[in-house]
C-alpha cells in the first residue's frame, strides 16, 4: 500500500487549491445541514406540541382547529365521558378551548403583522398539557381580562412583558405570566380564559376540546365511543398525531427543498472536484509513473488517490459542520399554512445531522475522485515518466 | 477572429474537463436563478393590487366575518364607486391533498371590480344566471381534469356538508398574482345554505381616485369604530403584502442559500480552471517564442475562461427561464406567477463575468508575464 503520508503531503503541497476545494465542499455540507436543521426544528416544534396521552376533539370534517366549532353541550358530554382522566381535585381533565387568530404587530417592524394564536383555555388546561411551565408571574385569574404569553412571543412582539397591556379584540388584556412548553408550538400562543375569550371572539362556541385519557392505551376505544355518540358529530384525534399532521405540509416542503437544493449543489460540487482531481493527477503524472515503476500495483494507486480525494472532502465536511454549528438555536418564524398561524421555531443541528453531513462529504469526495483515480491507476509507465 | 480556432482547440483538448466545468457553472446558476426567483416572485405578489381597490377586514382578525349589512353603508360613502364582497369557503376536493383556494363572491360586482379575471362572455352569462354555478381558474382544469359543464363536489371544512357546483366558466388571470387555481361561486347561494347568517369575509371597495385611498379607508373605519365589528381598511396592496410577510424570513433564507450555493460551486470551478491553466506553462512559452505578444496571450487565456463561464451561465440561466414556464411551476400553489425575472438573468450574467475574472485573471497574467527562457527550461 502507498502510505497515506504520501497523500497528506501532496495535499499540503498545494494548500490554495486544497483549501478552495475543501471550502466549496464545506459550503455544500453547511447548506445541507442548515436546511435539514430547519426542517427538523419545524417538525420537532409541532411534533412536541401534542401529547400521546391527550385526545383533541374537533367538529367532524374540520381539518384544523380554526375550521372547527363545538357547542357547550358537547363540552359537557365529553367531560362526563368515562375515558377522561380526573385530576387531584376530582374534576375531569378537560379543556374546552377557544382558538382564534389575532393580528399582532412585530417589535422590529410594526408594519409587519403576524397572525398569532389566541387560545382560550379552561383552568384544567395547565394540567391536561403536562409540558407547560410558567416561567414568570402568576396564572391569569378567572373572570379577569388577563393573559399568559408564550415565551417565543415575548421577544418578537411589543407589550408582552409582565404587567404590560396587550390590546386585541377591542379590549385591553393584562399580561400576568410567561410560559414555556418544551419548545413546542404552544410557545407561540397567547393563552387566556375561555370564558373571557368567547364573548369577544366568536360567541358561545369552542373550537376544540382536549382531554387527558385515563388510560393512554384506550385511545381507539375512546375515539370510537365519541364518534359513535349520536348526540354530536365530532372527530377525535390523538393530540400528538393531530399536531404532527399539521406540520406535514410545511415540513414536507422544507425537506423537499433541502434535498432538491443540495442534490443540485452536490452534483455541481462533484463536477468541480472531478476537475480538480484530474488536474492534480495530470500535473503529477511523473510521480505516478515513479510509483508504478517502484512496484506499487495499479489498484493501490487507485485506492491512494481515492483516499486523497476523500481526505480533502472530509476536511470540507468538518468545515461545513463548523459553519453550520452557529445556526443551532437561531429562532426563525414562518406561517404554518395548515393552521394559518405564525409559529416560531429554532434550527436544530443534531449530532445525527452532523454525521450525515460528514458522510455526505465523504460520498462527494469518493464519487468525485473515482474517475480521476482510475485514470491515475491506468497510466502507462513509459508515457507517464516521459 | 483567426485566433478563435486556437481557443476552441484548447477547450477541446480536455473535452471532459470543459464539459464538467460548463456543467457545474450551469448548475450553480440554475440554482441561483431558481432561488432568487422565489424571492422576486414573493416580492411581486406583494406589489399586486389595483391602486383603486381597498380591502376592508374585521379589525379583530382575518378569520372573523363582517355583517353583510355593512355593504350598503360603505357604498354610500363619497369616493366609493364600486363594492364587492367575498367569503373564504375552505372546501376540500377528494382526499384534500391538493389544496386550492375557493371562496364565495358576489358574482356580478366581483367580476366588475376585477377586470384581471378574463372570462368568455357566454361563460360569464351562464355563471351569473346559475345560482349553484362556479367559475374556476385554468390551472384547476389541468390539476383535477375538470371540464366545463361538469359537476364538482367540495366537502366543507368550515361550512359542513357536501357542496356541489356546476362549472360554468374557466377564467384566465391577466395578473399572475390573482391566482389561476381558485374556484369562486355565488355568495348568495352560500349565504342561503348557511341559514342567511348575513356574513362577508371581506369587502373590496373600488374608489374614484387612488389619492383618496387614505381618506376613504379612514371614513370606513370611523363609521364602524363603535359597532360590534370594527373594521380595518387598507389598500389591496397592503393586504397582499401582509400575506407576503407571513412567510417570515423565508425569502432571506432563500437568498442566503442562493449566495452560498453560487459561492461554493464557483470556488471549486474557479480552482479547477486555474489548475488546468497552470499545466500549459510550456505551451505558452512556445507561443511567445513564435511571436505571440503578451497582450494577445492575456486575451486568449481570458477568452477561454470567459467561454467556459459564459456558456455555463447561458445554459443554466436559459434552462431556468425555459423550464419553469414549461412545467407551469407554481410551487404547489404557494408561488403563483413564479417567474425568472430579467434582473435575475442580469445578475446571473454578472456572476458569470465575475467567475471569468476570478478564474482567468491569475493564469492570464501569469501567461502574459511568463519569462520565456525560464518556462522553456522547465519543459525539457
Amino acid at each position: 500500500m502507498i502510505p497515506i503520508a504520501y497523500n497528506v503531503r501532496s495535499v499540503v503541497q498545494r494548500p490554495v487549491s486544497t483549501a478552495l476545494t475543501a471550502l466549496g465542499v464545506g459550503l455544500v455540507v453547511a447548506v445541507f445541514i442548515g436546511m435539514l436543521a430547519l426542517a427538523n426544528g419545524f417538525s420537532a416544534a409541532l411534533a412536541k406540541t401534542g401529547s400521546k396521552q391527550n385526545v383533541i376533539v374537533l367538529r367532524k370534517g374540520a381539518d384544523s382547529e380554526l375550521s372547527s366549532g363545538l357547542g357547550r353541550d358537547i363540552a359537557s358530554i365529553i367531560a362526563a365521558d368515562p375515558h377522561v382522566a380526573t385530576g387531584a381535585d376530582g374534576r375531569p381533565l378537560v379543556s374546552p378551548e377557544v382558538y382564534v387568530l389575532i393580528p399582532l404587530a412585530k417589535s422590529f417592524d410594526t408594519t409587519q403583522i403576524a397572525n398569532v394564536v389566541a387560545r382560550g383555555i379552561s383552568d384544567q388546561a395547565w394540567q391536561v398539557r403536562s409540558n407547560i411551565t410558567i416561567t414568570e408571574g402568576q396564572k391569569p385569574t378567572s373572570g379577569r381580562a388577563e393573559v399568559c404569553v408564550g415565551s417565543r412571543l415575548t421577544t418578537r412582539f411589543p407589550h408582552t412583558g409582565i404587567g404590560q397591556t396587550l390590546h386585541f379584540a377591542g379590549r385591553d388584556w393584562t399580561v400576568t405570566c410567561h410560559f414555556t412548553a418544551a419548545g413546542s408550538a404552544f410557545e407561540s400562543e397567547i393563552w387566556g380564559e375561555n370564558e373571557q375569550f368567547m364573548p369577544v371572539f366568536r360567541g358561545e362556541v369552542f373550537q376544540s376540546i382536549t382531554f387527558r385519557l385515563k388510560d393512554p392505551a384506550s385511545f381507539t376505544e375512546a375515539q370510537r365511543a365519541l364518534q359513535a355518540d349520536k348526540r354530536m358529530t365530532v372527530d377525535a384525534h390523538r393530540e400528538a398525531d393531530f399536531y404532527a399532521q399539521q406540520s406535514q405540509l410545511l415540513g414536507r416542503i422544507l425537506s423537499f427543498l433541502a434535498v432538491m437544493i443540495t442534490a443540485i449543489m452536490a452534483v455541481g460540487a462533484v463536477f468541480g472536484a472531478i476537475n480538480t482531481m484530474y488536474a492534480a493527477i495530470a500535473s503529477r503524472a511523473p510521480e505516478i509513473g515513479v510509483l508504478l515503476t517502484l512496484g506499487f500495483r495499479p489498484w493501490t494507486v487507485l485506492v491512494s488517490f481515492l483516499a486523497e480525494s476523500a481526505f480533502i472532502a472530509v476536511i470540507g465536511g468538518f468545515l461545513g459542520c463548523l459553519f453550520s454549528l452557529p445556526l443551532n438555536g437561531i429562532v426563525t418564524s414562518t406561517t404554518n399554512w395548515s393552521s394559518f398561524s405564525e409559529i416560531a421555531f429554532s434550527f436544530r443541528v443534531t449530532p445525527f445531522l452532523l454525521l450525515i453531513g460528514l458522510i455526505f462529504a465523504v460520498v462527494m469526495g469518493v464519487v468525485g475522485g473515482f474517475f480521476p483515480a482510475l485514470r491515475a491507476a491506468r497510466l502507462q509507465v513509459v508515457q507517464a515518466l516521459r | 477572429m483567426k485566433y478563435l480556432s486556437l481557443v476552441v482547440a484548447n477547450l477541446k483538448r480536455h473535452k471532459l474537463r470543459s464539459i464538467l466545468t460548463i456543467a457545474s457553472v450551469a448548475l450553480a446558476l440554475f440554482l441561483f436563478a431558481s432561488l432568487r426567483s422565489v424571492t422576486t416572485t414573493m416580492a411581486a405578489a406583494a406589489q399586486f393590487g389595483g391602486a383603486r381597490r381597498l380591502v376592508t377586514l374585521n379589525a379583530t382578525g382575518l378569520v372573523f366575518p363582517l355583517p353583510l349589512a355593512y355593504g350598503n353603508r360603505i357604498k354610500a360613502l363619497p369616493g366609493v364607486t364600486g363594492l364587492s364582497w367575498a367569503n373564504w369557503f375552505g372546501g376540500r376536493y377528494g382526499d384534500g391533498k391538493n389544496f386550492f383556494a375557493n371562496f364565495a363572491v358576489d358574482a356580478q360586482s366581483y367580476l366588475d371590480i376585477y377586470p384581471e379575471i378574463i372570462l368568455p362572455a357566454d361563460q360569464k352569462q351562464a355563471f351569473l344566471q346559475d345560482r349553484t354555478g362556479a367559475v374556476i381558474g385554468e390551472r384547476l382544469v389541468s390539476q383535477f381534469g375538470w371540464k366545463l359543464g361538469q359537476d364538482v363536489t367540495l366537502q366543507g371544512t368550515i361550512f359542513q356538508g357536501d357542496w356541489t357546483f356546476k362549472i360554468d366558466g374557466i377564467y384566465h388571470p391577466t395578473d399572475p398574482a390573482i391566482g389561476d387555481n381558485v374556484l369562486i361561486f355565488h355568495h348568495d347561494y352560500f349565504d342561503e345554505r348557511i341559514g342567511r347568517a348575513g356574513i362577508a369575509g371581506w369587502y373590496i371597495v373600488q374608489i374614484d381616485d387612488p389619492a383618496h385611498a387614505p381618506t376613504v379607508a379612514k371614513a370606513i373605519d370611523d363609521m364602524f369604530r363603535n359597532s360590534s365589528s370594527p373594521t380595518k381598511t387598507g389598500t389591496e396592496r397592503e393586504f397582499q403584502a401582509s400575506f407576503a410577510t407571513m412567510w417570515g424570513n423565508v425569502s432571506f433564507l432563500m437568498s442566503t442559500i442562493g449566495l452560498a450555493v453560487v459561492f461554493a460551486i464557483l470556488l471549486v470551478t474557479a480552482n479547477a480552471m486555474m489548475m488546468s491553466a497552470r499545466e500549459r506553462t510550456g505551451e505558452i512559452a512556445v507561443l511567445k517564442t513564435v511571436g505571440f505578444s503578451d497582450g494577445l496571450l492575456f486575451a486568449l487565456v481570458m477568452v477561454e475562461a470567459g467561454a467556459l463561464a459564459l456558456t455555463g451561465a447561458a445554459i443554466g440561466l436559459g434552462a431556468a427561464k425555459i423550464l419553469y414556464p414549461a412545467i407551469n411551476f407554481n410551487g404547489a400553489g404557494f408561488l403563483p406567477g413564479f417567474k425568472v425575472a430579467t434582473s435575475t438573468l442580469v445578475i446571473g450574467a454578472l456572476v458569470a463575468i465575475g467567475l471569468m475574472l476570478a478564474s482567468g485573471l491569475v493564469p492570464a497574467l501569469r501567461a502574459a508575464r511568463l519569462p520565456v527562457i525560464q518556462a522553456l527550461r522547465k519543459v525539457e
